[in-house]
């Protein structure tokens, strides 16, 4: 009797479905997703919800130390005819294309350069990377003295030689002060872009050079046949990057000119700055800083479909 | 945070026997007896913990230092003391009165106590406590700290600037006397750059000099950012005057000025290249400390900012509140902490420790021995009751100190001297923006 009374229990037991728990512990996507939850909590709560926060306050009135209302587009439409922001959106985008154009060129010009061989060739690629290893503010504070408008070590070189008779208005002058931002961008970037390109170009087969140089390839039609096509990936990921870092720059410009001459530096990100932390406007400084993400997606989005457009990296041939 | 010891307290104690002013075991005896007797007494086991502004004279902190421990000792209060650059001191205040934690006494800048009425501790009995001993409190001190009869916090002193100048230069550019008008400072200006000695001020965003010396020129024609009832009047005759004036003036300035903070007068004045500019008496304390810049000492003198137009004077001078939070668990302590620092025994010793960087908001102090150490301080003893409020003559609170952190006047007239704007687009572009914050 006991054995007959046992039998439906064991035989319900083998017919009985997976519950979710099941699944959860042997289900080879769920088990994927276990492997993902940490990944997803981390970008949720550190990259997400940031942004979201961001976006949010950029809708609401808040100030520094209150959470405020919610006010709509109020913000937006504020921005919308101040120009001073659109002065901002202005210089952004001028030093964002003058500086990362710049920073390929000479990026690229050394990375090709040290990717030769030449006596101390290791040595020279450490020095390349020196901007790169100077704490940006200390870099900034390096240029604020260099382009000062009393105590320019250039001025005091050119004065001494004969060439000016007073200083130069660095930092004082409109278009100076662009020039002069730009170029100490230019400092600091042009190392990330060079070691970049050329950790690139080292994968790059030498046979195809020796292949091109027996058929009598030159110089250039090597660069343009063999080196870009292959380089192409890593120039759109670096330029991205490049990109995305020089705009929104923020330590440089606010440790060298605060967003002066009368506004004429002034980038979105330090904008956004002055507006939320020091006039303690929180609403308004995120709508600032909100209103910069179309434009960083239009560059991230330029750089995506380049590379899904290369199609030859998953084995099949460019469109 | 500082750490008490015994070496701090002795290193204070130095400095503060080089001011001639009462340490060592005199001040804790003091503090012993004004224990017993203040009408606040600190709650048992009082812990306060206070955010002030970083230091710009080393001794002054050696004084503050000093006060603190002796309280500490008198009342057995724990007391934590850190330091925030000026620029932090709002953001962390106001952080600590949106969470209701944090801090027990915040000691900031001219609009602190008005950002968070509701927040602050009322100190209506340490004020009137003070007021009564001490002869009463400057206008400007008590408007910056009044919201009604109401006082949201204590105003401990002003941060004065005022014109510092090479005196031999004045003198070649023709001027036996500093000018103490708008048109004879202009001529003045006009001979120091004649003479390749010129005078500048900046134009650029120094959140203290740029401030003080462009709502000096629009206050001193009359032109304010706001009225009475907080309406927008920055469109006006009077500031395309003070535009014009200062138009004028910045052409005889040293080049660079559009883009000087802070700290670049300074540097220019002690590089013997700048002959005129406005400033904290830092100038001249940091020549002084200087062995090598005797000359330069001897020379540099102070003068009050000459009047404008409207015939009265219209400094911008930096009042430094310091506010109890209304969720301190020890209220008594608090309020007993900051009657305790502006005690004559303490005070005077505290502003000697200040060398005139700092003034006294309370008449009795007129005649402190820092004023009459050196005769050059004595300009920096009247800032407290020259100054407007940095509203001019409007409320202050959030509203003004929004409009100043974010250089609304400031911009104004460096677009129109650098030629960027015209009066009228100046004067729009400022109006439009002030009008957002004051809606």
């Amino acid at each position: 009797m006991a054995d007959v009374a046992l039998q439906p229990r064991t035989a319900k037991r083998q017919i009985r479905e997976a519950t979710a728990w099941d699944q959860l512990r042997t289900n080879r996507n769920w088990l994927g997703f276990w492997f993902m939850l940490p990944a997803m909590a981390f970008l949720i709560f550190f990259l997400a919800y940031p942004l979201g926060l961001g976006v949010w306050i950029s809708f609401t009135d808040a100030k520094i130390g209150r959470p405020g209302e919610y006010i709509g587009i109020e913000n937006y439409e504020w921005l919308w005819g101040d120009s001073i922001f659109w002065l901002s959106v202005f210089n952004t985008l001028l030093y964002t294309f003058i500086a990362s154009a710049i920073k390929f060129a000479i990026g690229l010009y050394l990375a090709l350069l040290l990717n030769e061989n030449m006596p101390f060739k290791a040595m020279l690629r450490a020095l390349v990377l020196i901007p790169f290893i100077v704490p940006t503010v200390l870099s900034a504070l390096a240029f604020w003295w260099i382009f000062d408008s009393q105590f320019s070590i250039i001025s005091w070189s050119l004065k001494q030689i004969g060439l000016i008779t007073e200083n130069i208005n660095f930092l004082g002058d409109v278009t100076w002060a662009r020039i002069c931002v730009i170029f100490a961008n230019i400092w600091r970037g042009v190392p990330f872009v060079a070691i970049t390109l050329l950790a690139g170009l080292q994968t790059v087969q030498p046979s195809l050079y020796e292949a091109a140089t027996l058929d009598g390839a030159s110089k250039w039609e090597m660069f343009r046949f063999i080196t870009y096509p292959l380089l192409t990936p890593i120039i759109a990921v670096v330029m991205t990057f490049s990109v995305l870092f020089t705009f929104t720059d923020f330590q440089l410009i606010w440790a060298m000119t605060r967003g002066g001459p009368v506004n004429a530096t002034h980038l979105m990100a330090t904008l956004s700055y002055q507006r939320a932390i020091i006039a303690g406007q929180l609403g308004e400084g995120a709508a600032i800083s909100s209103a910069m993400i179309p434009f960083l997606l239009a560059a991230i989005m330029v750089s995506w479909f380049g590379l899904q457009r290369r199609k030859w990296q998953q084995g099949e041939n460019n469109d | 945070m500082h750490d008490f010891t015994r070496r701090s307290l002795l290193q204070g104690g130095t400095a503060l026997a080089a001011a001639g002013a009462l340490t060592g075991p005199a001040l804790f005896d003091f503090a012993k007896a004004w224990a017993q007797s203040a009408p606040w007494k600190a709650e048992k086991g009082a812990k306060l913990t206070v955010m002030r502004w970083k230091r710009f004279v080393p001794a002054e902190d050696d004084a503050f230092n000093a006060m603190v421990a002796a309280f500490k000792a008198a009342t057995g209060t724990e007391m934590n003391v850190f330091s925030e650059s000026f620029e932090d001191v709002q953001p962390k205040a106001s952080v600590a009165a949106n969470t209701g934690s944090g801090l027990d006494l915040a000691w900031g800048l001219h609009t602190l106590p008005q950002l968070f009425p509701t927040q602050v501790l009322q100190m209506n009995d340490v004020a009137d406590y003070l007021g009564k001993k001490y002869g009463g409190w400057t206008d400007a001190a008590a408007v910056t700290c009044k919201q009604g009869n109401n006082w949201l916090g204590i105003p401990v002193a002003t941060i004065g600037g005022y014109m510092t100048y090479r005196k031999s230069s004045v003198e070649k550019a023709g001027f036996k006397d500093f000018p103490k008008d708008f048109p004879g400072f202009l001529e003045m200006c006009k001979a120091l750059k004649k003479n390749n000695t010129p005078a500048g001020f900046p134009l650029g965003h120094a959140s203290g000099d740029a401030n003080a010396w462009l709502h000096w020129i629009l206050w001193g024609h009359g032109a304010y950012t706001v009225d009475k009832d907080n309406k927008v009047i920055i469109n006006s005759p009077e500031t395309v005057k003070a535009l014009e004036y200062c138009k004028a003036l910045s052409d005889t300035f040293i080049p660079g000025v559009a883009s000087w903070n802070d700290s670049s007068n300074n540097k220019a004045f002690l590089a013997g290249e700048l002959h005129c500019t406005a400033n904290g008496i830092s100038i001249y304390v940091a020549a002084k400390d200087d062995p090598n810049k005797k000359e330069l000492t001897e020379d540099t003198y102070h003068a009050l900012w000459p009047v404008g137009p409207i015939g009265k004077p219209t400094e911008l001078q930096l009042c430094v509140p310091i506010l109890a939070f209304k969720f301190t668990k020890y209220p008594n302590a608090a309020k007993a902490f900051v009657a305790f620092m502006l005690e004559k025994e303490n005070y005077d010793k505290w502003l000697s420790g200040a060398r005139g960087y700092l003034t006294h908001t309370l008449n009795a102090y007129d005649n402190s021995p820092v004023w009459t150490a050196d005769p050059k301080n004595q300009v920096f003893s009247q800032a407290s009751k020259r100054a407007l409020p940095a509203s001019g003559i409007g409320t202050p609170g959030e509203k003004a100190a929004t409009a100043i952190a974010d250089f609304l006047v400031v911009d104004m007239f460096a677009n129109y001297c650098t030629g960027r704007e015209d009066a009228k687009g100046a004067i729009a572009v400022t109006e439009r923006q002030l009008k957002r914050i004051y809606r």
